[in-house]
């Protein structure tokens, strides 16, 4: 227990990290996932295409090779070596996808009927989403990306292995450190990444029934 | 999305600036690609003022043309499946007993159970993975299986379990009314439909554990990245470091892109009724969302 207490800075150190990774890879991934959502159902053909190519890409590649490529590969094609910028820009690119997809099922969940009320009206595309296709979908996919916020999460644990010292690597060097208390160690940073996880998941179940009585 | 709701179908006008926007989007594209190039091809300055051949250059791929270094990636692929499939079967059985436990009628098996799937669907599958290796002193590729075998596990228990709640209740009801105990009612009545119903998730599920192998890297375990960049990259010589990691890329990819496929067709011949036929009642296709954001992630998997 004392190792955990002696070495607590260098955890909440790790912690602030991974806050950070989690907050500015999830917020820019967030704009990216909407653009590529609004392409994906986009009038514009080539849009379309090229946002089902991204997506299909990007999602079947793994993260670790995503960040393989950011952490070794770009340093050594001179780029700065910002590890923890590069990292941003890995988890961005990967977890772009998943909230494109979520956006783009919660607008394709919405019953036909209120787009071909819309559509019979007058409204025109742009507005048949933000009058009417939007407001709905919104509510639906509040859940979804709840839940891709907690997979980033916990994702950034990857980074811990391309030089970025956040939780999941701050772990490692205490244990360099203490390898005589390993289990409290490793149930500490447990404890920290759940501490993020556990409150997210409950948002989302609570915000799932309350969109569930809606509907 | 041909013929989506969102939008008519396009007159001349819209048709002209359909073209206009598509050109654009096209030019740009090649735009980047062009950038992408040019950056790629030319020669390489070191800080120290040494200059290399461009990435492009064939001295920095004339390697491909050596038959070792084929075998050598396919050592890599080895690896690579030699994790996954373990994983993946122990993985489905962990799965059934997670989901036996959860929703077991003894308090003292649901609810530590229910504890404990919580706590493995909350950290990340690295956390596992390091805590078989260090705690356990497994070797890395026991460690790899065991993590991913476990989160996995997590996450087809919660799927299964999802499966049996959707389940109408006289199923349950009239296996035990026909005098089959609880056990044989979950075995034999809801298991085969809950598993069925929730096959697309559950295979869903084992091409991301597939594409989470590579998280064995972090681990040192010889999988295909760790065994091209570090065994083949030190054989053949760091300047081939870019090819190389470009053919690591292209085998994942295609590998993954092609069970996905799969994926999609099985789930569409077994679930078919999933899909309504008929006219369509949303705005579009429903999307089939992963359970989880590829390396790890909390939600009780479901198909919008």
């Amino acid at each position: 227990m004392d190792a955990i207490i002696e070495n607590l800075p260098v955890f909440l150190e790790g912690f602030g990290k991974t806050l950070g990774l989690l907050a500015l890879s999830g917020l820019l991934a967030l704009i990216l996932g909407t653009v590529v959502a609004a392409m994906r159902i986009s009038p514009v053909g080539s849009l379309r295409g090229f946002a089902t190519v991204y997506t299909e890409l990007v999602r079947n590649t793994p993260l670790t090779l995503v960040l393989f490529f950011c952490g070794v590969l770009l340093p050594s094609l001179g780029f700065p070596p910002n590890y923890f910028a590069l990292a941003v820009l890995g988890l961005t690119i990967y977890t772009s996808p998943f909230f494109a997809e979520a956006i783009r099922s919660g607008i394709n969940g919405v019953p036909i009927g209120q787009a071909e009320a819309a559509r019979s009206l007058g409204l025109g595309f742009g507005q048949t989403l933000r009058h009417v296709v939007m407001p709905q979908a919104l509510r639906m996919v509040v859940p979804p990306i709840i839940n891709v916020f907690i997979a980033l999460t916990k994702n950034t644990s990857v980074a811990g292995g391309f030089f970025v010292i956040e939780l999941f690597a701050s772990a490692s060097v205490v244990i360099n450190d203490r390898g005589d208390e390993v289990i409290a160690i490793l149930l500490a940073v447990a404890f920290f990444y759940l501490l993020i996880t556990i409150p997210l998941g409950f948002v989302a179940a609570r915000v799932e029934k309350r969109v569930a009585i809606l509907r | 999305m041909s013929n989506s709701v969102l939008y008519d179908v396009p007159g001349p006008k819209a048709r002209r600036r359909s073209l206009i926007l598509s050109i654009i989007g096209v030019v740009l594209i090649l735009g980047l690609l062009a950038l992408l190039y040019s950056a790629l091809a030319a020669p390489r300055v070191a800080v120290n003022g040494n200059v290399t051949p461009s990435l492009l250059d064939p001295s920095r791929w004339d390697i491909f043309s050596d038959v070792q270094l084929w075998l050598g990636i396919l050592r890599g692929l080895q690896g690579t499946l030699a994790m996954a499939i373990p994983a993946a079967a122990s993985a489905l059985i962990l799965g059934v007993l997670f989901c036996f436990g959860r929703t077991s009628a003894t308090a003292w098996i649901r609810v530590p159970t229910s504890v404990l799937l919580e706590f493995f669907r909350g950290i990340p599958v690295l956390l596992l993975m390091l805590f078989t290796l260090l705690v356990f002193g497994t070797g890395n590729y026991i460690a790899g299986i065991v993590g991913l075998a476990v989160y996995n596990g997590a996450i087809i228990g919660e799927a299964l379990r999802a499966g049996i709640n959707s389940l109408p209740r006289g199923q349950r009801e009239s296996g035990l009314a026909i005098g089959l105990t609880p056990v044989q009612t979950r075995l034999r009545i809801e298991f085969p439909q809950a598993f069925r119903q929730m096959l697309p998730i559950i295979i869903a599920q084992l091409v991301v554990l597939l594409k989470d192998t590579s998280l064995a890297y972090i681990i040192s375990y010889p999988e295909l990245l760790r065994y091209v960049m570090t065994f083949l990259k030190n054989y053949y010589g760091a300047s081939y470091q870019f090819s190389l990691f470009f053919v690591v890329l292209v085998v994942y990819v295609t590998l993954n892109m092609t069970l996905s496929w799969i994926a999609r067709i099985v789930a569409r011949r077994t679930a078919g009724g999933r899909t309504p036929k008929g006219p369509r009642t949303t705005v579009g296709e429903p999307v089939l969302l992963q359970p989880d954001g590829g390396a790890g992630g909390v939600g009780a998997g479901r198909v919008l």
